[in-house]
């Protein structure tokens, strides 16, 4: 069984279909890629699978379960974490404050503690500021914290919406190191991303959406080396 | 300087009970950007619910502390749930709505409440028992110094535990800092896990408590209450939150004390201000009133109600955003 299963999923902005019906699956411990270009519904997938808009269609099955009539805090405290696209950090609050969010839902504090020095380990950044306000950081020490704060609830899925999004080449890797660590650890990842290459290199599968379709799929491998791909998303 | 000083005191207390209700304006204002009218009505139901306890207890024996504090235990509760019933049923529904209709709808809960309370406790002035002796503490030697009485001095030790039990709550706790991170970012909070109207409910039923308190206090200091009484009371409040920063709670603890001074200190001088007599030198006969009473001014201390407009109408017009009100590009 997967853990996350779209099924014929459609979701509209006051009546006009941003996603027409998509089949889409993420298997425990696999991190699963989906690109496309700017309006393709990449971002609508996301979030109606953590349930920010209604599925005006289809089915959001995790772990088994339709969570598609779930409001938003419920599907989160199953343990599926969303970093959203502009990283959605509190502002005003500060690194540790935004870590705190990150582990709302949990009680076990000795736990949620370790986790902190976890987090500060993968991003030592974020631990030199931990009294300062998240606004005062910088795009790419923004994006770790958005990455921290998700770790912070221990998900079992982790969907990141284009985490390289107007970052420096050099932060891009940084990003996609801790994406590689964090998979490593075991932690089912859906990634959306518009650096097509970057994201099938790091991914085990792929998907490829088009207004709103999902065009191809496959094994990132071959995704990487179909000339459709190559030539809309590679440059090539 | 003995005036003065007395001003100031009674400034300092009234500006205390403006800042406690101010904190239930801001709060809500910071989580969801409505401007929640109906709280001085909540404030009014609370003084109520006290009054309606201490006429019931004041023949008991019980001590008079005792019978103040089982009024506020009573008035607390009926507040918080008025609170939360009002968020629930008038503004909830609203969330999504243009700005307006909430706004519009708080107008109308304002009325409903006062419309209530006016079937429960009838359109009289009510005055309290005076069932606190009053005691008055000299601050010097001579029978016209300034005085503190121990109704101030509650007043004002109430106040300040309240209010720094609210920073506490917002700043160290972990609901706390789940409000302030909706008041930021509803979505996300809601992506970490928090039930984002919980949240909601929780800062109208909180700021209610607030005011529920602070009614007490009104009706104890000012010894009347009436159905009509949170409409002024509300207003300056809420002017004394704009005057802080609205969505800040610091500013409207200081926005509620600069309040309550500029009205003490102006209803004490404000005759002196306008004192008109010496025009005479210039004008002979200028103000036969003049030969009646040297005291003669255009205007008295009833002017009082007048100064939290001004100071709202000057904030408006020269810093909309308050004295400690955050820049706009730092909300996100
Ligand atoms: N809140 C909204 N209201 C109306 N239409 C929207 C809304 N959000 C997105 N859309 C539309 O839905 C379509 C899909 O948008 P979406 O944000 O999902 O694309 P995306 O694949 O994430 O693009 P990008 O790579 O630019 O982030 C677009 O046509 C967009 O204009
Ligand atoms: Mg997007």
């Amino acid at each position: 069984m997967s853990l996350l299963a779209l099924e014929a999923l459609e979701v509209a902005y006051g009546g006009i279909r941003a996603v027409k019906g998509i089949d889409l699956a993420v298997e425990s411990g696999e991190l699963v890629c989906l690109i496309g270009a700017n309006g393709a519904g990449k971002t609508t997938t996301l979030r109606a699978v953590t349930g920010l808009v209604p599925a005006a269609g289809g089915r959001v099955l995790y772990d088994g379960a339709d969570i598609s009539r779930l409001r938003v805090h419920e599907i989160a405290r199953r343990g599926l974490a969303l970093v959203p696209e502009g990283r959605g950090v509190f502002p005003q609050l500060t690194i540790e404050e935004n870590l705190a969010m990150g582990a709302y839902a949990r009680s076990e504090r000795s736990a949620v503690r370790a986790d902190e020095e976890r987090v500060y380990g993968l991003f030592p950044r974020l631990k030199e500021r931990r009294r300062q306000t998240a606004g005062t950081l910088s795009g790419g020490e923004q994006q770790m914290l958005a990455m921290a704060r998700a770790l912070m609830s221990r998900p079992r899925l982790l969907a990141l919406d284009e985490p390289s999004m107007g970052l420096a080449p050099i932060m891009v890797e940084k990003v996609f190191e801790v994406i590689r660590a964090i998979a490593a650890e075991g932690v089912t990842l859906l990634l959306v991303e518009q650096n097509a290459r970057l994201a099938l290199e790091t991914s085990h599968r792929g998907y490829v959406l088009e207004g709103g379709l999902v065009t191809l799929q496959g094994e990132a491998r071959a995704l990487l080396g179909d000339p459709r791909v190559r030539e809309a998303y590679l440059g090539e | 300087m003995d005036t003065f000083l007395q001003q100031v005191i009674n400034g300092l207390t009234l500006g205390c009970v403006y800042a406690v209700v101010a904190l239930g304006y801001t709060m809500v204002y910071g989580i969801i950007q409505l401007i929640n009218f109906a709280h001085g009505e909540v404030v009014m139901i609370g003084c109520m619910t006290a009054f309606s306890v201490i006429v019931a207890l004041a023949g008991s024996g019980l001590p008079p502390i005792a019978i103040v504090l089982l009024g506020t235990s009573a008035a607390v509760p009926v507040c918080m749930i008025v609170g939360y019933v009002i968020e629930r049923v008038a503004y909830r529904p609203l969330r999504n709505a243009p700005r307006l209709a909430p706004l519009i709808t708080a107008i109308g809960v304002s009325i409903v409440l006062q419309h209530l309370a006016l079937l429960v406790w009838s359109r009289n002035i009510i005055a309290f028992p005076q069932i606190i002796q009053l005691k008055l503490f000299r601050l010097g030697h001579s029978d016209t110094s300034a005085a503190i009485s121990n109704v101030q001095v509650a007043v004002i030790v109430a106040s300040v535990v309240m209010m720094a039990g609210l920073l506490l709550l917002v700043h160290r706790t972990k609901v706390g800092i789940a409000m302030r991170a909706t008041s930021q970012n509803p979505l996300v909070a809601g992506l970490m896990g928090v039930d984002v109207n919980r949240v909601i409910s929780f800062t109208f039923v909180v700021g209610a408590a607030l005011g529920a308190v602070a009614g007490v206090m009104v009706g104890t200091y000012y010894g009347i209450a009436h159905y009509q009484m949170g409409f002024l009371l509300g207003l300056k409040a809420f002017s004394a939150a704009v005057l802080g920063g609205i969505g800040n709670l610091a500013g409207a603890v200081l926005g509620g004390i600069l309040m309550g001074l500029i009205e003490a200190l102006g209803a004490g001088y404000v005759g002196d201000f306008t004192n008109v007599c010496f025009l005479d030198k210039f004008l002979p006969g200028f103000s036969n009133a003049c030969f009646a009473s040297p005291e003669s001014s255009l205007f008295g201390s009833n002017y009082k109600d007048v100064y939290a407009f001004i100071v709202l109408i000057l904030v408006l017009v020269f810093r909309p955003s308050g004295l400690l009100g955050e820049r706009v590009g730092d909300r996100a």
